[in-house]
């Protein structure tokens, strides 16, 4: 269903769309030459080995690096315009919590940062408690992140993430310092939450069973300097269960992407 | 400068770990209380019979005992004295301190400022406290400032180091989040960097609990007529030890009485 959006070539019809884009740090090329549409509403995984500028191309959509040469549009806006908007949100790899605020004051954060510098600051459907509810810490609300465990932790920075209910969410590999259970039911619960909110979701992650698992789009990149290598749609069942992993069909995409990666 | 605030920190961190003993092993926590308190109960003993079996006369080296039937026959002069050090020490430990956390504000702000005064702070640092405070004294005179000052002065430089370690300790991810946020300058400094600095600038605060009073102490063997200095230089040329020892235990009666409230003070302010 996605698949009509992705090709679209109107900007406004695009969450993202970058046109010749490169970040440079000094004279190092982070990303050379990258042009994509990401279609609103997908969720898109971005897989590549290290050094391919993964982390540097979300950070280049949340206009916390600029752009040394090309164009990115943010839903047709320019970042710094997205970024006032509150059209994005970042989810750390690290929960990025302050430790001393509790779970739900965490959660709060972005009502109360920003209208400084002229933030009007969008009011989601949802309260940050209803968020913490729908992350599964209600009754958690008030603990200090040192009295939560490392999933809970993250869940209260995606609980951050929505309060503003950002079009665009972008997150640097959120789930990679967790163990393989809380993994996997944070990625159950991250695809709920997409279905839900109907949010777009830039994932990055350097597992290819989790970039299987949870995108409809798979942005493959490559290193030296960071540019895109292939662009795979992955056609499973929906809604996905953890099932899926066991099916052949899945395992094809796994294989398919471990050779790709071997050549990168 | 980030030796002495690893320093610092170390010592804030064992700190903490004696705080976090479990209750579940009960014997062992009172192990904890009785070891210490026995080991000083046996010295205590041991000064005792030691200054009695060799007949060490009492001005040279008193017996526990005599100064304990000093310090409760003595105890009004002692708490007269007691007073004058209390103010200057806590005045000084105020006025130290705030000092050094607005100038620590002011570099975390400005490299400029930073690599202006910072050399300065250091060279202020490195005057041996005993040799600036006749200097202050003749300036200010025999009155509470030059204390206040000398405790301040002795309080001033680790705050300072501290804070400023504190104030940069922000991980870089917070500080992306608060781009993204959009955060004001102000808004990153009162919602971000100060909350974060604080368990640093408790690591100080419990360093110039102790040493503002040294100051005021040492302020006074220059010149004051009241305090505990002035009578442990009293007590001194006057040979009355017992005196001098009720004074020494007084003063670091003193200093444990505003570790003990900057630590209480602790709790209450960094619960994370």
């Amino acid at each position: 269903m996605y698949d009509a959006q992705i090709t679209a070539v109107d900007t406004h019809s695009a969450a993202a769309s970058l046109v010749g884009a490169s970040v440079k740090f000094g004279n190092f090329t982070a990303i050379s030459n990258i042009s994509l549409d990401i279609d609103v509403g997908g969720f898109w995984t971005i897989l590549g080995p290290s050094g391919c500028g993964k982390s540097t191309l979300l950070r280049l959509v949340s206009d916390l690096v600029p752009a040394a040469s090309g164009t990115l549009k943010i839903f047709g806006k320019s970042t710094e315009e997205a970024r006032l908007a509150r059209e994005f949100a970042f989810v750390f790899q690290d929960a990025t919590l302050l430790p001393w605020r509790s779970a739900l004051s965490n959660v709060e954060l972005p009502l109360e940062i920003g209208r400084k510098r002229g933030v009007k600051i969008p009011v989601g459907d949802k309260t940050p408690m209803e968020l913490l509810e729908m992350v599964g810490l209600k009754g958690r609300e008030n603990a200090l992140p040192h009295e939560l465990s490392g999933g809970m932790r993250q869940r209260v920075a995606i609980a951050r993430a929505l309060v503003c209910q950002p079009k665009l969410l972008l997150m640097d590999e959120p789930f990679g310092a967790l163990d393989e259970m809380t993994r996997d039911r944070l990625n159950l619960q991250i695809l709920d939450i997409w279905r839900e909110t109907g949010t777009t979701i830039l994932f990055v992650t350097h597992s290819i069973t989790e970039a299987v698992f949870l995108g409809q789009k798979i942005l493959m990149l490559q290193a030296h300097p960071g540019r895109v290598k292939k662009i795979i749609d992955i056609d499973l069942p929906e809604p996905r269960e953890i099932r899926v992993r066991e099916t052949p069909k899945f395992n094809k995409y796994c294989g398919e992407l471990r050779e790709l990666l071997e050549e990168c | 400068m980030s030796d002495i605030g690893a320093a610092l920190e170390q010592g804030s961190n064992t700190d903490a770990e004696t705080d976090t003993t479990e209750p579940s092993a009960v014997s062992g926590k009172l192990a904890d209380i009785l070891i210490p308190i026995g080991t000083a109960i046996g010295l205590v003993l041991v000064w005792q019979f030691g200054v009695r079996i060799f007949g060490v006369p009492e001005y040279i080296a008193p017996a526990p005992s005599d100064v304990a039937a000093e310090f409760v026959k003595e105890f009004p002069l002692l708490l007269r004295n007691f007073w004058p050090t209390f103010y200057e020490s806590v005045t000084g430990f105020f006025v130290g301190n705030l000092t050094a956390i607005l100038i620590a504000v002011a570099f975390v702000h400005s490299r400029t400022v930073e690599r202006a005064f910072f050399p300065i702070a250091v060279f202020i640092n490195t005057i041996p406290i005993l040799a600036i405070a006749p200097i202050l004294v003749l300036i200010f005179g025999a009155g509470m400032t030059a204390k206040v000052i000398i405790a301040a002065l002795i309080c001033f430089f680790p705050t300072l180091v501290n804070m400023v370690r504190g104030l940069q300790a922000v991980s870089p991810q917070a500080l992306e989040l608060s781009r993204i946020l959009s955060a004001s300058k102000s808004e990153v400094f009162w919602k971000i960097r100060l909350p974060s600095s604080l368990p640093f600038l408790f690591s100080a605060l419990k360093i110039a609990a102790t040493t503002c009073v040294i100051g005021a102490i040492v302020g006074e063997w220059i010149g004051a007529d009241l305090g505990l200095g002035a009578l442990i230089i009293d007590s001194t040329f006057n040979y009355r030890s017992s005196l001098l020892y009720s004074t020494v235990f007084m003063s670091s009666g003193l200093s444990v009485l505003l570790f003990a409230a900057v630590s209480i003070a602790e709790k209450l302010v960094v619960r994370w």
